[in-house]
């Protein structure tokens, strides 16, 4: 594979399973919402949201199997950062009727 | 690494595309996708501030905002969800297309997705238009008589925090339709670029660096779907 060298491409059918696959997400998460899980619907709601989020990254955004590690490293770096903003905010607002 | 000294020549006769600053070819795409992914992780962080603000202030006024929520469409919400999935399926097909060197394909792809881009702007705007019939834009004439459907018990709440429900829903959509718009726009020129056999097995590197762009555009919505027209039907 020196010419075109190791892209990660797959067959059309895996990326068409994919799709189907975050299709099924998607009616799974419209159908979670009109149940009363109580505190959990949100949680499953961003749960599936996140394996949804992870299949387009890893397989159409060709990270998984990257010839270049270092993008997987500036992707999870990304989204660890955004954690950071987002727990630290959280952690102050949330504490602040603890008196 | 790549065994580039055994390459190096070679691609300097094949490859026209190939920049003579790279080794080869797949240094040259992986440093084009690695810079893409720079830009996308200052996309994602754009947005996260947008998350956090939502996130904070859905906790401070939450009847308020579930009752803004509840004023939005699930059904045009799931349509434009599965239209946006569908788009990403053409895209990653399209870089698949040029990958393999059908020009063809690669520009019907890339024609679809434009379309389907304009799909999901189009229903946007039926909800934008509902949004301004039942006078739920934020500003002077901003009237919220809705109350919160707490599994059948109704709780009234303050217009002014509904506002800022309605203000959050129309910077995050709106920041992402227009990102939606600037991908409808870079998509027609590359499919056009494309007709015109810009793109080679060789080099599609725009292909697939505009591809990551509308991923990471769908991945937003796919964020801001349950945010916003979900999790508060049920809690």
């Amino acid at each position: 594979m020196s010419d075109n060298a190791a892209h990660t491409s797959r067959s059309q059918g895996f990326y068409i399973a994919i799709g189907i696959g975050l299709l099924v997400g998607t009616a799974t998460t419209v159908g979670a919402a009109f149940v009363n899980l109580g505190p959990f619907n949100p949680i499953i709601a961003l749960l599936i949201a996140t394996i949804k989020a992870t299949l387009v990254v890893l397989f159409f955004m060709h990270v998984k199997g990257a010839s270049e590690k270092l993008t997987g490293a500036v992707v999870v770096s990304g989204f660890f950062f955004l954690a950071i903003l987002i727990s630290l905010s959280l952690a102050d607002y949330l504490t602040r009727s603890w008196r | 690494m790549h065994d580039s000294q055994a390459s190096t020549m070679e691609h300097a006769v094949h490859n026209p595309a190939l920049l003579h600053h790279f080794a080869d070819a797949q240094q040259q795409k992986d440093a084009a996708s690695l810079g893409m992914w720079l830009f996308l992780v200052t996309e994602i962080m754009f947005f996260g501030g947008m998350f956090c603000a939502y996130l904070v202030y859905r906790l401070a006024h939450f009847n308020a905002f579930a009752a803004g929520s509840q004023q939005l469409s699930i059904a045009l919400g799931a349509t434009n969800t599965a239209v946006l999935i569908i788009s990403s399926v053409t895209v990653v097909l399209a870089v698949k297309a040029a990958e393999a060197g059908r020009r063809k394909v690669l520009v019907g792809y890339l024609v679809v997705t434009v379309l389907l881009g304009m799909t999901f702007l189009a229903v946007k705007g039926f909800e934008y238009r509902e949004k301004f019939e039942k006078h739920h834009i934020p500003g002077p004439t901003f009237k919220f008589t809705n109350t919160f459907d707490d599994n059948g018990k109704q709780i009234p709440v303050n217009p002014k925090e509904a506002e800022l429900f309605f203000s959050l829903y129309f910077a995050m959509t709106g920041m992402h339709a227009l990102h939606m718009i600037i991908g409808c726009g870079l998509f027609s020129v590359l499919a056009v670029l494309a007709w015109k056999g810009h793109y080679s097995p060789g080099y599609f590197t725009p292909i697939e660096n505009a591809g990551l762009y509308w991923h990471l555009v769908d991945i937003i919505w796919i964020y801001l779907f349950p945010l916003l027209y979900l999790i508060s039907r049920h809690s």
